[in-house]
């Protein structure tokens, strides 16, 4: 419809007309993405170690030798005292403490035990087990390697029963954390974009009194939200393209599966997001509270989404929760598809559930607005 | 010049917000063709009453028409038919003005051809030919007023409202604004204005004047300061204000 | 300058819906940090694809689903469905136990047992391969309990400041300094913004208050809804996750009001860029926001990040105030053991109010 095309003209001019925004609009999200994706890991790295030596023997400088060339610790101290130790960590200084104790490796040779203490800064639970893993496999690896050396001595029922274990990680087998969070910041990226343009778009447009006037006009409701929906559906789908290109180039992940699926989901996707984005607008007369409105909503969206934090870590009633929130949806579909190269029969369950948001979305924002008020 | 012809009719129209009662019971009727000047302090109800007639809020009880549509019902055909300059400015600052009327053009169902020609039209009388591809943002507050007008007229409404058009510019554009609201009546539109400015009362054909949510009075400026023996609208004013228990003084 | 102070007061606490996010929000975060995110691993989906089907396998599968880490979710007949129900994303991991495990065993060749996970999230990949692992191992550890191992280390472990690892101990601080960003750079910013785009920002300095008190009052406000939401962070924290406050809590107060005025001389100083309330909000949201979450510390380990971002992260305010925050509340220190954080923040903030107070000198000549 021809009101449908002047609405259009007017706002794309608008938006390109705004030289401010425009770098925000397109140079933030790159600047987002690269950091992002390389500070977005879990992974635990450089762990500080101080190492607390009362030994003073062969086997202790063995032990410290074994944490000094792993990679995932750092040696930041060693000294005779738990209590410098102690208050190296107070001050922040080290993570986690390797305290020998005295007698370490006589204990060892003769009694064949010997006890070791570990002290590891908790305050990251999450991180401290992983610091523990860590420091377990090569305390467990340097015991491994004494009673092989020792191994004249045992006797020949103390042979263990060993399973043999073998891990294997699939699609991922450098297990790089990129991978799999760069397809979930992309989802960010581009829904921050859709939320806040779009919802804030309309806000203003109240604020400084165009609504009104555009209110009086014979222009329709629908014709009004179509208006506002196809420019910012728009940015947000060349940004998804310019985000994946981005990924392919500097990141070199590709999309496994078809890149049509991914488009076809990004657009229903977008389509539920906006339309969020316009009901907010519908609550809010300041573009101070409907910004608020959607960063207390997205806020919550995107942590309850599975891109940080994984859904089935979640109580049940917060997993039944996210069946609501499409941010979690567009997560899944991303990796699915552009990981794991699942194919859209894969992803149609996900789909027809934003389908059916869209639709639901877009007419409440449509009925909620009120041109008579 | 003004017929017979009610254009606008209201019987007991109110709107209350809560216990608030902004627009208590009025009645009038405005005829095709003349300047109908509503006057009233601020908070009087003025604009509450407006934005029922032009269709933006749904009034508590009475009812009113408007070009002969009824106001609960037909809010849409009313759009078509009238033109709304609203007090806070309502064109688009960052748009230039080609650009705003070809906007408000379209949306109001004219063709390109009607755009162009109308719109080069009124680019020229207002003498605005060299800001035709410039922001509107760039203009003194006095053109953007002349030019929000002119752009309201540009789907030839039968009615045109004009809340408080004329505030924050100094009298002399004034004078030449309500010399473009007399081009427009002279060609048959009618005009609702708003204003505060007692003075600009005078070049109405009619006035009526709200207090407290009710209208105090209404006839011809002229016939109004006989009535009360005064020689100028604000003493007008100032007698039926005098009781009043809202709004501040204009 | 008290009248411009009572309207700032009013014009905020008259935008109720503003005030219910405002106040709402760190609650909401906070409980759903508390109680829905984390990063443990529970309830992890498996399949299970048995050569073996003896003792061994029967056992270590009865373990796994007793763990409370593992559901099971269906047994597969060969490796040929593997990839499939990867693909179908609900199983993370499956366990291939290989045939003739108790033989093996028996007759001292090792039992081969395969942990495959699917490693597109690879840190729980990591964490569910370890624990399957680990399940093995203690099975393995019950067999073997007539044979004395030699040579066995013994680690005793302690964990530090946080022993039962709950995860909200490290949310609180991170999520109070954010939400403290929010109320005092953004809104600060975009409360100045807003007099700029409607006109009114000439009118105030025309008047004759100056300049300084003009920011005074527009900040004021923000100070006290920050410092009411950062108690009520701490009270929730307290009384709720019963998160400990061992350090001297005169020093919490002094350092959050001191973090708070970092971040309201940052609102002000992107207010002096800002020509509009979206600009205000984008600056704020993308140039400050993102990156304090990002690089602060409060999510992500900085240890673990590329030195640039481990350089970069030492600009932002916010991973100092953690920084003071954690070793405040959970170790309980003294404030001189955090000299150093405090100064740095010390010496941002004057240079924050510096740069902002050089930019509006620049536009009133």
């Amino acid at each position: 419809m021809k009101t449908i095309y002047y609405l259009l003209k007017k706002e794309f001019r608008q938006i390109f007309r705004n030289r401010a925004m425009l770098p925000i609009l397109f140079v933030m999200p790159v600047v987002q993405l690269l950091v992002l994706s390389y500070a977005a890991t879990f992974e635990v790295k450089n762990i500080r170690l101080h190492i607390v030596d009362n030994d003073q023997s062969a086997f202790s400088r063995e032990l410290t030798q074994k944490f000094l060339v792993s990679d995932h610790f750092r040696l930041t101290g060693v000294s005779f005292s738990g209590r410098v130790a102690i208050d190296e960590m107070q001050r922040h200084n080290t993570d986690l403490i390797l305290h020998i104790p005295a007698y370490f490796e006589r204990d060892l040779v003769r009694n064949r035990k010997a006890q070791l203490m570990l002290s590891i800064n908790a305050i990251d639970g999450a991180a401290a087990a992983v610091e523990n893993v860590y420091a377990m496999s090569i305390i467990q690896d340097f015991n491994e390697n004494i009673r092989v050396s020792m191994a004249d001595d045992a006797l020949p029922s103390e042979r263990p029963k060993v399973f043999s274990i073998t891990q294997s990680f699939w699609f991922n087998p450098e297990l790089d954390y990129k991978t799999f969070m760069v397809p979930g910041i992309l989802v960010l990226l581009v829904t921050m974009i859709a939320v806040f343009l779009a919802g804030m778009n309309i806000v203003r447009e109240k604020e400084i009194g165009t609504l009104e006037q555009i209110n009086v006009t014979p222009i329709k409701k629908h014709q009004f939200i179509i208006g506002k929906l196809l420019p910012f559906w728009l940015l947000a789908l060349v940004e998804l393209a310019g985000g994946l290109l981005m990924c392919w180039v500097i990141f070199g992940i590709g999309v496994a599966g078809s890149i049509w699926v991914v488009f076809l989901f990004a657009s229903v996707y977008l389509l539920v997001v906006l339309g969020i984005g316009f009901f907010i607008s519908n609550f809010a007369n300041t573009q101070q509270q409907a910004m608020f409105l959607s960063w207390f909503f997205m806020v919550i969206f995107i942590l309850m989404s599975g891109l940080f934090t994984p859904i089935e870590s979640m109580p049940s009633w917060a997993q039944v929760l996210t069946e609501f929130n499409p941010v979690r949806y567009f997560v899944e579909v991303m990796r699915m598809v552009m990981l794991k190269g699942a194919g859209l029969d894969d992803i149609l369950p996900q789909l027809t559930r934003l389908v059916i948001y869209a639709v639901l979305m877009n007419g409440l924002a449509v009925v909620g607005y009120k041109k008579v008020a | 010049m003004a017929s017979i012809d009610p254009i606008i009719s209201v019987q007991r129209l109110t709107k209350k917000f809560g216990t608030f009662t902004a627009v208590d019971a009025i009645s009038f009727e405005v005829m095709k063709g003349e300047i109908f000047g509503f006057l009233g302090a601020n908070g009087a109800g003025k604009t509450t009453a407006m934005k029922i007639l032009i269709g933006i809020s749904r009034p508590t009880s009475g009812t009113a028409t408007v070009a002969g549509y009824d106001i609960y019902k037909e809010t849409e055909q009313i759009k078509k038919s009238i033109g709304y300059m609203s007090q806070r400015f309502s064109l688009y600052n960052d748009l230039t003005i080609r650009e705003n009327i070809e906007f408000f053009g379209g949306i109001y169902g004219l063709t390109q051809h009607q755009i162009r020609d109308k719109g080069e039209a009124l680019v020229e009388k207002l003498g605005l030919q060299d800001n035709y591809k410039r922001p509107i943002s760039d203009l003194p507050l006095g053109w953007k007023q002349k030019l929000a007008f002119s752009i309201a007229l540009l789907h030839d409404p039968r009615i045109i409202f004009l809340d408080e058009p004329t505030g924050g510019v100094d009298p002399v554009t004034r004078r030449i604004f309500w010399n473009m609201i007399y081009e427009a009546a002279h060609r048959g539109v009618t005009i609702f204005v708003t204003t505060h400015y007692m003075d600009e009362a005078e070049y109405c054909n009619r006035v009526s004047m709200m207090v407290d949510g009710k209208i105090e009075a209404l006839d011809s400026p002229g016939r109004l300061k006989d009535k009360y023996g005064v020689t100028s609208m604000n003493e007008v004013f100032v007698r039926l204000a005098r009781n009043q228990t809202r709004g501040k003084d204009a | 300058m008290k009248g411009f102070i009572t309207k700032e007061f009013f014009h905020i606490f008259r935008d109720r819906r503003s005030l219910i996010i405002l106040f709402g929000m760190p609650i909401v975060q906070i409980l759903l940090f508390g109680f829905a995110i984390t990063n443990e691993i529970r309830n992890v989906n498996i399949a299970i694809l048995d050569k073996a089907h003896d003792t061994s396998s029967e056992r270590i599968i009865e373990k796994m689903l007793a763990s409370g880490y593992f559901v099971m979710n269906g047994y597969l007949e060969s490796e040929d469905e593997i990839e499939a129900i990867f693909q179908k994303g609900k199983i993370k991991a499956v366990v291939v136990f290989g045939p003739d495990l108790d033989r093996n065993l028996a007759t001292g060749g090792n039992g081969a047992i395969q942990i495959l996970a699917d490693a597109t999230d690879p840190n729980t990949a990591n964490t569910i391969a370890n624990y399957a692992a680990s399940i093995v191992r203690d099975y393995q550890a019950e067999i073997n309990l007539n044979t004395t191992v030699p040579f066995q280390i013994i680690p005793e472990v302690r964990m530090l400041y946080n022993p039962e690892l709950k995860g909200v101990f490290m949310f609180i601080p991170g999520t109070m300094t954010v939400i403290l960003m929010l109320v005092s750079a953004m809104m600060t910013s975009i409360s100045i913004a807003r007099e700029k785009e409607m006109g009114t920002m000439e009118v105030l300095l025309v008047s004759p208050l100056k300049p300084v008190q003009v920011v005074t009052g527009k900040v004021l406000p923000y100070i006290l809804l920050s410092s009411i939401n950062a108690a009520v962070i701490l009270l929730l924290g307290y009384f709720v996750f019963k998160m400990p406050m061992e350090g001297s809590l005169i020093a919490l107060m002094g350092t959050t009001l001191l973090f708070i005025i970092t971040t309201l001389s940052l609102g002000i100083l992107i207010s002096t860029v800002a020509h509009t309330q979206q600009m205000a909000m984008m600056i704020s949201l993308m140039g400050l926001m993102l990156p304090t979450i990002m690089l602060s510390g409060f999510v992500f380990p900085i240890d673990s990040m590329p030195w640039p971002l481990r350089f970069l992260s030492n600009l932002i305010p916010a991973k100092w105030f953690i920084i003071i925050l954690k070793g405040l509340m959970l170790k309980g220190v003294s404030i001189t053991y955090l000299w150093k954080e405090v100064l740095i923040l010390v010496l941002m903030t004057l240079a924050l109010i510096g740069l902002s107070v050089k930019k509006y000198a620049i536009r009133l000549t």
